[in-house]
């Protein structure tokens, strides 16, 4: 048995399938990457791991445990950090850590808590508020307190989608040097093959929703540490790329059907201003909603 | 360079400018259309005694202004602690608990605009048998039971309005109830409360005026309807304007601890 497995797992969301028939082995200290469209059901996926969700039908297993709900076992960076405001960077993951560890010395806690604020290269900031940070350096304190958790996994939520390229790309690098010192097993979620062929061991697509389901797992054989540079020219890197886009792209194209929504639409019709506003007559004033009707427009997903 | 003197002294002069109005619009009155209403300067003469001395106490319903807006002050104090005790556990639960809401919603909309003037009575055959302090027991009653509507429901709006990621920190972390409630709920909640604690505040300053009034205790609103029963017009100016100047410096102290809090 794989360290974590995913079996047949489906989620709906007000009667229509948002996730079918996803399986999945991860194995211990194995980083996989999950590459999908925006609004696939990528972060759905992930809840369903972190436990946020249940799921409707298949079962989860983390080292021989059911997931069942949320717990720090499972380290979670979220999209949009999660950090708490009103806590500095050094409260914010002690919170994590005095979850986790109760028992420990303050001192201890502490010590804990300065080793990996410096992991992420944040000792500096260690008193500011998320307010005052970058984006960047938010990101790096979530990565740094859900490692603090010592979870038994890492679970990253499209981590760096809200980052500039360049920011991205040093993130990219301290993710890949941080993962290789702790060999955690990860779970990442992503939009970006590159970003998950540069990161992972595998990466594995997920089809275009609703009802997506993974594709098939591609294993990166590319040595690590990886160049970022060279790696553009690597012949299994380019290949990789394309077989991944080729295959999401295809997936599109099969779910590319029309579909029937009713919108309610304002009944606007031009006005000449260069005219004299008439009292009386037509349109005089602002649309109201009864005067709103519906109507049923083709829309394409 | 004159008008640059203006602009900065704009702050000073305009405010004072207004004032002036006011006072000859009061003038006016005076020698037309209301004439027991007493002149500024009436006003003056015989509120004198009052401002000069402010402490002083030459009897229980004669003593200086300052004295009894601190009678009314602490009355305020007591009432206004009440209804933050009380207010801000109903706005949590509201908050946090639907079913609670539903529950006590529609009861709590309709005692909401009830005025302090039919609360108090009731206070006072609520607390008859406590004799002696039946007034202040019913007076602070009134001011809790009025004032603790702001801080219910901004509190609640507060509650509901905390961001699912925070909640969702809270259940990766697996923190206990208590934990969650003192580092997650209540601080994401925090600034919402502060504005319903400056607005139950407001109320609470409102309400003492109405409470002193029918219970005869020393204090503002006690001295302006013992001035009018005794025909002293002029002080019930006085009361007035003091009235409106100690609501006003809570409201903006209240405000700047609001601030205070915000940027946390």
């Amino acid at each position: 048995m794989a360290y974590l497995e995913l079996k047949n797992l489906g989620k709906n969301f007000g009667g229509s399938a948002v996730l079918q028939d996803i399986n999945l082995s991860v194995e211990k200290g194995e980083f996989v990457a999950i590459v999908g469209f925006s609004g696939a059901g990528k972060t759905t996926l992930l809840s369903l791991l972190a436990g946020l969700l249940r799921a409707d039908s298949g079962t989860l297993i983390l080292n021989d445990l059911e997931i069942t709900q949320p717990g720090p076992d499972r380290g979670i960076v979220f999209q949009n950090y999660s950090l708490l405001p009103w806590l500095s960077v050094h409260e914010n993951i002690l919170l994590a850590v005095d979850a986790v560890n109760p028992n420990w010395s303050a001192n201890k806690k502490k010590e804990h808590v300065a080793k990996y604020i410096a992991m992420v290269n944040l000792t500096p900031a260690r008193d500011q508020r998320p307010g005052q940070l970058s984006g960047g350096m938010r990101q790096r304190v979530s990565v740094a307190r859900a490692l603090a958790m010592d979870p038994q996994i890492l679970l990253l939520d499209e981590p760096l989608s809200a980052l500039d390229a360049l920011t991205r790309a040093t993130l990219q690098d301290e993710l890949s040097r941080i993962w290789s010192e702790n060999k955690k097993t990860v779970v990442m979620i992503t939009n970006d093959p590159d970003e998950g062929i540069y990161l992972a061991d595998r990466i594995i697509p997920l089809t275009a929703g609703p009802g997506a389901t993974l594709g098939p797992s591609f294993q990166i054989e590319i040595p690590r540490p990886r160049d970022r540079k060279s790696i553009n020219h690597d012949p299994h890197f380019k290949q990789l790329r394309r077989e991944v886009v080729e295959f999401m792209l295809s997936s599109k194209e099969e779910r590319h059907t029309a579909i029937t929504r009713k919108l309610i639409l304002p009944d606007i019709e031009p006005e000449d201003l260069n005219l004299p506003r008439r009292l009386t007559g037509w349109r005089t004033r602002p649309i109201r909603k009864h005067e709103m009707k519906e109507e049923s427009v083709e829309v394409n997903t | 360079m004159k008008e640059n003197l203006f602009k900065k002294l704009d702050w000073l002069l305009l405010p004072l400018i207004g004032v002036a109005a006011m006072v000859l619009l009061w003038q006016i009155s005076c020698a037309t259309w209301a004439k027991d209403l007493p002149t500024p300067l009436k006003t003056w003469q015989t509120s004198k005694p009052y401002i000069v001395e402010p402490f002083a106490k030459r009897g229980e319903m004669d003593q200086g202004i300052l004295r009894f807006t601190w009678y009314s002050l602490t009355l305020v104090a007591k009432g206004y602690a009440l209804a933050l005790i009380i207010g801000t556990p109903i706005g949590f639960l509201l908050g946090l608990s639907k079913a609670f809401t539903k529950t006590f919603d529609p009861i709590i909309q309709v005692l909401r605009p009830v005025s302090p003037l039919a609360w108090l009575p009731l206070g006072l055959v609520l607390f008859m048998s406590a004799g002696k302090n039946a007034s202040e027991l019913g007076a602070l009653f009134t001011i809790a039971i009025c004032s603790m509507w702001p801080t219910v429901l901004n509190t609640a709006v507060g509650v509901r309005a905390i961001p699912q990621d925070y909640l969702n920190v809270a259940k990766v972390l697996k923190l206990s109830r208590t934990k969650t409630l003192f580092k997650v709920l209540i601080p994401a909640a925090l600034p919402c409360m502060f504005t319903g604690f400056r607005l139950s505040l407001g109320i609470a300053w409102l309400v003492i005026v109405a409470a002193e009034m029918l219970t005869g205790r020393p204090g503002v609103g006690g001295f302006l309807w013992q001035e009018y029963n005794s025909l002293i017009y002029e002080q019930i100016i006085l009361c007035i304007i003091t009235i409106g100047l100690v609501g006003f410096i809570l409201d903006r102290l209240m405000s700047l601890l609001e601030r205070r809090f915000k940027t946390a």
